[in-house]
């Protein structure tokens, strides 16, 4: 067993733990685990852009980005978050552009900035030119930004380091009188995926930044990487996941494939069609139309379809037209996305409208935070030395459902804070030591995937639950659906345990972290569907076709789902709530 | 590249034409050669091949993912995104650099088996997976930020949109190694820089607001440097995202000799 001693370790080396790396390394020794390469990761697969009240193009200012980003949540945000991030945007961006990010810029030479969803002026009234962008490849600009920058500061990278476990010690803590369990931090376990070596991480602090959880589902804008490992981990250990019921599902995905098309296209003046071609995000958002929020439009195109509007020789799409725009202009601003169309689908966008149908795209929920990135082992009580930022975490800015653009925001925000926190804590922190016989659950994971001859195939298992997230877990959800994909999940998980893994060697063994994969895949379907059964009502991402309106007297609160075996009803998933902060805004109807 | 207003609102409805969106998605059947190497089994590499049908839409990545979930799960090779953004599954399809995840099977000759290699000149580990360390390296070497004197300034630093448009082409690079291990000269010289080391100084060189450029060129003036570039254009061919590799060698030579950027 080989240990390594570090002050801070990062797990993951997206947007989130890059910026978070930049920060940390420059204060404490710092180690980054990632299971890929740092540029192979889905932040660079982000396109439209990062809003920030610049105020470069038109009248602005972060005090209506917060609304719109509490109003986009439909009021599940944390109101303090939501202030802390639109106010810190602005830096976010600037710092971006000092690192060297080459943003689009204006006429007189400042960043540009256009339209995207759900970012409005003054509270509503129109759409405002907020984001921030390069051409629909912002979030390979920021990828490579911070890797350029990670590179210019020395930072530690361990590549194709797989973590797979985090040690934790319970101490007793008195405090008034009383006592209880607090969790304390060791460090990771990580997997050496070219030796299939066990490696030990002791560390002061540890950031988790592992992105989200998008394979769950068939249809996912999200890379194959993305199985919620760190989300798994946590909940293994006795983390509590908030919010996990609200997934955002991207209302332009390649039709059939779920490659994204950013809503930038829309934001550049492209508008959806249905099979009459008619416009008929008219009758759903009179005002804003188009650029409604994500979960507002991406209901409107489901039920076009499901009303017999869709196009195609299925019916099972909507269209996505840009023929009215000039093809000078779409090249300039959307030269990506527009390549994704002519390789992928065969069509040509200057031309043609380009089928659509939602994709799933975006956990709002994940590890609870507080402002400062500090993790939560109940609705009060942080773990010392423990943090998450990004789509692994829920601090929470993103409520029921997010708002474009605000992911790159929010790994930039809460990235830079995971880091200098981190560090900060590191600086004065003890070791806690190593729990004794560290690797015992890690090789028993790994034992059984690798030994087991039961005959189920990993591809297979995964296959069936994202057939059965997809159908029943998606847009609209009733009790009945998830019932049965509660019970379809359970059953799966049972023929995980006979699972055999073909590749029996050490080196690159990926079919054995594919089936390590599964595991968290499952794990977080459950929870996910779970706390989907729990929110009787209908907010942002989470539309309950048997609850249809949302609840303010009931469930205005964050749920908070935590592994218990006793839990049986609901498979081994215990949901209790937590209550949102507000600071500024009252619940008001959501209408755009 | 400033943002136009859209004066015109767009038709609430509109005659679509017939057959908008596609039809049926063909079937086909494909023979797929994968070059197999595991030093753990023996230290020769050998080729397997399988019969596939596949789809349409289908791309060279989803067949190795049909051999590896059906047929043979030791088949390895590097993917994330699957959508040409991040660079992890470059490699040899038949004979020519390539995405697998952006290589549709209907655009190659499918009457003829498809043969899939490691990308030359690293190291090869297992199957389709190399050493990219070499390749991380010689990146590294370029001093691939931005590097600037004087005071910060408050706000951004100002850049008009031409010098923006000025090195757009090479800021494009998602480090997939697909043009490195393209070139000949890198496959019989390993300690070339190679032209993804070169595209990502070209970045910096040419950008306005950097103040090092001096310095890069200098680096890429040594032996092991632009002129080993014999412009054989199999970089440019290469490039998964249509970076003009070999003309952005080429201003990184003319600036070397004139030392105007």
């Amino acid at each position: 067993m080989q240990v390594h001693k570090y002050d801070v370790v990062i797990v993951g080396a997206g947007g989130a733990g890059m910026r978070a790396a930049i920060e940390s390394g420059q204060r404490a020794r710092t180690a980054v685990l990632t299971k890929l390469y740092p540029t192979r990761s889905h932040t660079g697969a982000a396109q439209g852009g990062m809003c920030a009240a610049l105020a470069n193009v038109e009248e602005d200012n972060w005090e209506w980005h917060t609304f719109d980003t509490v109003k986009g949540g439909d009021y599940l945000v944390d109101q303090d978050a939501a202030e802390v991030m639109a106010k810190e945007a602005i830096d976010a961006v600037l710092d971006l552009e000092k690192m060297g990010l080459p943003f689009n810029r204006t006429p007189e030479g400042r960043i540009d900035q256009r339209r995207f969803g759900g970012h409005t002026r003054d509270h509503g009234k129109a759409p405002v030119r907020r984001s921030c962008y390069a051409a629909d490849r912002t979030g390979h600009m920021i990828l490579q930004t911070l890797y350029q920058n990670c590179v210019k500061h020395n930072v530690e990278f361990y590549n194709e380091y797989y973590v797979l476990d985090l040690l934790m010690v319970d101490q007793e803590v008195t405090e008034n009188g009383v006592t209880r369990l607090q969790k304390r931090v060791a460090g990771v376990v990580s997997y050496d995926l070219a030796s299939g070596e066990l490696h030990v991480f002791q560390a002061k602090s540890v950031i988790f930044a592992s992105g989200g959880v998008g394979k769950v589902y068939k249809t996912t804008s999200n890379a194959h990487t993305l199985t919620g490992d760190g989300m798994g981990i946590a909940f293994r250990r006795g983390i509590p996941l908030e919010d996990m019921e609200f997934f955002q599902f991207h209302p332009t995905g390649l039709a059939g494939l779920g490659i994204l098309l950013s809503e930038a296209a829309r934001g550049e003046g492209a508008i959806l069609r249905n099979s009459e071609g008619e416009r008929f995000m008219e009758r759903y958002a009179p005002t804003i139309k188009d650029l409604a929020p994500r979960d507002i439009v991406a209901r409107s195109m489901a039920n076009e379809v499901r009303e017999g509007r869709g196009s195609g020789p299925n019916k099972d799409y909507v269209l996505l037209d840009l023929t009215h725009l000039e093809p000078a202009h779409i090249d300039a601003k959307l030269p990506d996305i527009t390549e994704f169309a002519r390789t992928y689908l065969g069509v040509e966008p200057y031309t043609e409208p380009v089928p659509v149908f939602p994709t799933a795209h975006y956990a709002m929920g994940g590890i609870p935070t507080n402002i400062k990135a500090e993790v939560l082992q109940d609705n009060d009580t942080i773990v010392p030395g423990l943090y998450a930022a990004g789509e692994v975490a829920c601090v929470s800015v993103h409520g029921s459902n997010r708002l474009g653009t605000n992911s790159l925001l929010d790994i930039n925000v809460f990235g830079k804070r995971a880091g200098i926190y981190a560090a900060e804590y590191a600086l004065t922190a003890d070791f806690v030591d190593i729990p004794a016989d560290p690797l015992a659950d890690t090789v028993a994971l790994l034992d059984t995937a690798r030994s087991s001859e039961g005959g189920e195939r990993v591809a297979q298992i995964r296959k069936e639950l994202q057939d059965i997230m997809d159908a029943n877990v998606q847009v609209f959800r009733t009790e009945e659906t998830l019932l049965e994909a509660l019970r379809v999940i359970d059953g799966l998980e049972e023929r995980y345990k006979r699972i055999s893994v073909q590749d029996k060697g050490k080196r690159f063994n990926l079919d054995l972290l594919e089936a390590v994969e599964l595991g968290f895949l499952l794990d977080m379907a459950k929870v996910m569907t779970a706390a989907a059964l729990h929110r009787k009502e209908s907010r942002g991402g989470h539309f309950r076709e048997d609850y249809p309106n949302r609840d303010d007297e009931n469930f205005m609160t964050h749920s908070m789902a935590y592994k218990d075996p006793s839990a049986v009803e609901t498979s081994g998933v215990r949901l209790e709530t937590k209550p949102v902060i507000f600071t500024r805004y009252q619940p008001m109807e959501r209408k755009y | 590249m400033s943002t136009p207003t859209i004066e015109k609102e767009p038709a609430s409805k509109v005659e679509l034409p017939a057959g908008v969106g596609g039809g049926e998605i063909p079937s086909f059947d494909i023979t797929l050669k994968v070059r197999r190497y595991n030093p753990e089994v023996s230290d020769e590499a050998h080729w397997d091949e399988w019969q596939l049908t596949m789809y349409g839409t289908d791309r060279v990545l989803d067949a190795l993912h049909k051999v590896k979930w059906e047929h043979d799960g030791s088949v390895s090779f590097r993917r994330s995104c699957a959508h040409g953004v991040c660079g992890s599954d470059a490699m040899r399809i038949n004979g020519r650099n390539r995405l697998a995840c952006k290589t549709l099977l209907k655009d190659l000759d499918t009457s003829k088996p498809i043969l899939v290699e490691p990308i030359k000149g690293l190291p090869v580990e297992k199957d389709l997976i190399v050493d990219m360390e070499p390749f991380f390296q010689s990146y590294r070497e370029i001093m691939p930020f931005l590097i600037t004197k004087g005071h910060e300034p408050t706000r951004e630093r100002l850049q008009s949109a031409e010098d923006r448009e000025r090195y757009d082409d090479t800021t494009k690079c998602i480090l997939c190694a697909a043009c490195t291990s393209s070139c000949p000269v890198f496959w019989t010289d390993g300690q070339y820089f190679g032209p993804a080391a070169i595209v990502n100084a070209h970045r910096f060189i040419f950008d306005s607001r950097d103040d090092a450029g001096d310095m890069r060129l200098e680096i890429l003036n040594d032996k092991e440097g632009v002129w080993r570039c014999r412009t054989t254009f199999n970089c440019s061919e290469a490039c998964p995202r249509g970076i003009q590799v070999t003309k952005a060698i080429s201003e990184v030579k003319q600036a070397i000799l004139t030392r105007k950027i």
